[in-house]
């Protein structure tokens, strides 16, 4: 009965999306209120109804109906009760309707919180994102159903995957959603916008919010992955282009693009057409990353051929929805109104650079995922692209970019000159030559790559640091004033120095890590001792542990320092028997600036294990910078209501008060 | 419940039957002497394991991973130079095993294509900023119609009174 709710809710979800995608946008050129107002009825209505289908979905999985086939399929009843919530998107059909209902609650935030965007414009683009939702509701629907029953039921299900039995992993996906989906409504106000054949400063300023938030989320969601693939796959590593992570990193790469050229087009209404065409682009890629994701074509090209339908269909929506729109780009954007112009040596045209080096860098990503793909169809010959091809070539384009990000913010709009922007960095360029003398001199100049990456974390973070301290006058103003002028900064600001301190703390634990890793591998017996990192490392115990939906064999560290006591830590290995699928569960001690990483293996016949035990310099930062990042993004976010976006509370609370 | 006890030592003996060896290298793999093994752990982060997704026989617990590590280990040890230890063995596996594909007439995009790319991408940037006449416009630009000043005188005054 549950099951046949939500399958009615998503059925009646089509017939709404269908009804928003015609009606607002012929109200929209014949002038329709009533019509064009439909759009946001029908966008609310989609959430709600997408709400209860997913409500009903979670229900079959708590309840353990095995009687749906989704159910059946990835989930158990001796599975922990968080497992089951979380097993409701931790698969193909689950995933699926998480994603239609993302999209839902954006168009209904539009629907609800676009009181003042201009009619035509909030039909149009709740048209194109009622479109988008016909698309994928139809996919839903007729290739990946979750609420399709099993006759007869069975007695119990087939577990979910155990690398998705995890906290991490399962919040893992609804944020990376959140971003990919996000960024649809860059895409329909995009295409809303061509259809209009008008882009100016407030549309930019509606549009820009969106994009931030669906940034900050996938930011997240891309640092939770790779979270869990440090601790989860056993072996300390964090990134490893492989494709499902460059389908996710691409899109990041643009939609941080956007992000940058937004704010021309909001400052300066000029790279209007570009912006259009990011927006397009960004969510295209998203598409793509769903594709690589979900059809099975990673695999093989051959796996694909098997069960194309799934694949087929979304390489359909793909190329509908990224065609349409692009051809309906070159069809209307030599119409659109240029900007002003600026001098080479400008804001604006950092910006542009920053675009050119992150597109480049989005490119090299796509090749480097698509070559093996693309080589294997047309010559049937394997090759593989692994990380020493992306060192190569991702690596050298995001050097200039990170020298440049701290030089931009100091530039000013339309004209400047290089001399006036770098005397006011003479302080951070002071820090970071410091620093760099330091490690090089501390390590006898053994390190010159590590230091030259240090230098670079450094230059970011100090560069991101004095647009603060410029802003506060530090050392010019007495300190009163100083404090002042720190409450008066908007938000925006602070979100700017934070996003970009971020990348610096990336960068500096990112250095460490692939400069002064320990690894230490060694057999020890019960009582055995290694040494990693200053660490001293004592296999205490090792024990078998019954969890409640797998077995698992424990060793028990002790960590100490100096003959100081320090932690006591686990490893396990674990084996799901439903499965028949073995994982590692890593111990990790960490204080915040280095990680101690153990991995337990096999006992060898004489009472010994293989212990895998890593030093991990600053390997954290490599999490806290990302976090930083997206928590910029959020802090800039919140400055959006002393912005035209919001008039209604603007005017409780007038726009030029210096409150808070 | 009584069931579950009856076949926990089923499992746990299933535990012992299926398990892979669960780490990548093997102590017992470890060359003595360092420089070599050194070597060796480099190369192995240059192979792709052929039975995985994605991972480098450095990291891959599969048996055919560590069929090849020991193959590496054993040119090293033969004397061969890096490239030659990987050239033996991508004659053997293919280049299908190389994670850095080689440079040859089918790859020739992928290793010029992001250059390409950048190339393009700076050639757009200068066509942007170098526009003849641009410079001169600069100052005129920004002078607003009679219509838009009216506009805006309107818009800062309401934005005054409320």
């Amino acid at each position: 009965m549950v099951a046949e709710v939500g399958h009615f809710a998503l059925i009646l979800t089509l017939t709404l999306a269908l009804a928003q995608s015609i009606l607002p946008i012929a109200g929209a050129h014949l002038g329709d209120l009533k019509l064009m107002r439909f759009g946001s009825s029908a966008a609310v209505g989609q959430a709600v109804f997408l709400t209860v289908a997913f409500a009903a979905l979670i229900a079959c999985y708590v309840t353990s109906d095995f009687s749906v086939r989704n159910v059946v399929e990835n989930s158990n009843s001796a599975m922990p009760l968080i497992y089951k919530v979380t097993a409701t998107w931790g698969n193909h059909e689950g995933s699926m309707l998480l994603w239609v209902l993302i999209m839902a609650v954006f168009g209904a935030a539009v629907a609800v919180f676009g009181d003042n965007l201009p009619a035509p414009l909030k039909a149009r683009a709740l048209a194109v994102q009622g479109m988008l939702g016909v698309g994928f509701l139809v996919f839903v629907l007729f290739t990946s159903n979750p609420f399709i029953r099993l006759d007869p039921a069975v007695p119990d299900g087939q577990d979910l995957n155990p690398l998705l039995q995890d906290l991490g992993l399962a919040v893992h996906p609804p944020f990376l959603y959140l971003g990919y989906v996000g960024f649809s409504m860059a895409f329909s106000f995009s295409v809303a916008a061509l259809i209009e054949g008008r882009v100016d400063a407030s549309w930019a300023r509606w549009v820009r919010p969106w994009v931030l938030a669906a940034w900050c989320f996938l930011t997240i969601g891309i640092t939770l992955g790779s979270y869990w693939a440090y601790y989860e796959l056993g072996w300390g590593g964090w990134w490893f282009w492989d494709p499902v992570e460059n389908a996710s990193f691409m899109p990041w790469l643009t939609g941080t693009a956007l992000l940058h050229c937004a704010l021309v087009v909001e400052r300066r209404q000029t790279l209007v057409n570009w912006t259009i065409l990011l927006g397009i682009l960004t969510f295209s890629l998203s598409l793509v990353g769903t594709f690589l994701v979900r059809s099975g074509v990673l695999t093989s090209v051959h796996s694909f051929a098997v069960d194309p339908a799934r694949g087929v269909f979304v390489l359909a929506l793909l190329v509908l929805i990224s065609g349409g729109a692009l051809a309906l780009y070159a069809y209307r954007a030599p119409t659109l109104k240029q900007g002003t112009p600026f001098a080479p040596v400008s804001r604006e045209s950092s910006l542009v650079l920053n675009n050119v080096l992150l597109v480049s860098a989005c490119a090299t990503v796509f090749i480097g995922t698509f070559y093996p793909l693309v080589i294997e169809v047309m010559s049937n010959d394997k090759i593989s692209v692994g990380p020493p091809f992306f060192n190569m070539t991702f690596v050298p384009m995001m050097i200039p970019l990170l020298l440049l990000m701290v030089v931009g913010p100091f530039l000013k709009w339309k004209r400047d000159t290089i001399r006036e922007a770098l005397a006011k960095l003479r302080r951070p360029a002071i820090v970071t030559g410091l620093g760099l003398s330091a490690i090089l001199l501390a390590t006898f100049g053994a390190h010159a790559l590590a230091a030259f990456g240090f230098g670079i974390a450094i230059w970011v973070i100090a560069g991101s640091l004095a647009i603060l301290a410029r802003r506060m006058r530090i050392g010019q103003a007495p300190l009163a004033t100083s404090l002042h002028l720190a409450r008066i900064t908007p938000r925006s600001v602070y979100g700017l120095v934070l996003a970009h301190a971020g990348i610096g703390v990336l960068v500096a634990g990112i250095t460490a890590m692939s400069a002064w890793t320990e690894e230490e591998l060694r057999k020890l017996p019960i009582g055995g001792a290694l040494d990693v990192g200053g660490y001293r490392v004592t296999l205490k115990t090792v024990e078998g542990v019954t969890g409640p939906n797998y077995q698992a064999e424990r060793a028990v560290f002790d960590i100490s320092s100096d003959d100081q006591f320090v932690s006591t830590i686990f490893s396990e290995r674990r084996y799901y028997p439903v499965r028949r699928t073995q994982t590692t569960e890593a111990g990790i001690h960490t204080n915040l600036i280095s990680n101690v990483y153990l991995a337990i293996g096999e006992e060898s016949g004489s009472k010994e294990w293989t212990v895998r035990a890593y030093y991990h310099p600053l390997a954290p930062w490599i999490w806290f910078g990302p976090m930083i990042m997206a928590l910029g993004g959020f802090i800039s976010l919140s400055d959006r209501r002393f912005r035209v976006g919001a008039p209604r509370r603007a005017r409780a609370a007038p726009v030029l008060a210096p409150a808070e | 419940m009584a069931l579950r006890r009856l076949l926990a030592p089923l499992i746990a003996a299933a535990l012992i039957l299926f398990a892979a060896p669960s780490l990548a290298v093997e102590p017992d793999e470890v060359l003595p002497d360092p420089a070599q093994e050194a070597r060796a752990r480099q190369l192995s982060q240059h192979l792709r394991c052929v039975v995985c997704q994605n991972q480098s026989i450095d990291d891959s617990n599969a048996e055919l991973a560590r069929d090849l590590r020991v193959l590496v280990r054993e040119r090293i040890k033969a004397g061969d130079s890096d490239e030659a230890a990987m050239a033996y063995i991508a004659a053997r596996y293919g280049n299908f095993v190389l994670l850095k594909p080689p440079m040859q007439f089918n790859t020739l995009l992928l290793w010029f294509g992001p250059g390409l790319v950048l190339l393009l991408a700076f050639a757009g940037y200068f066509m942007l900023i170098g526009k003849p006449g641009k410079q001169a416009d600069l100052d005129g630009a920004e002078t607003l119609t009679a219509v838009e000043r009216e506009k805006l005188d309107a818009i800062l005054t309401k934005g005054r009174t409320s």
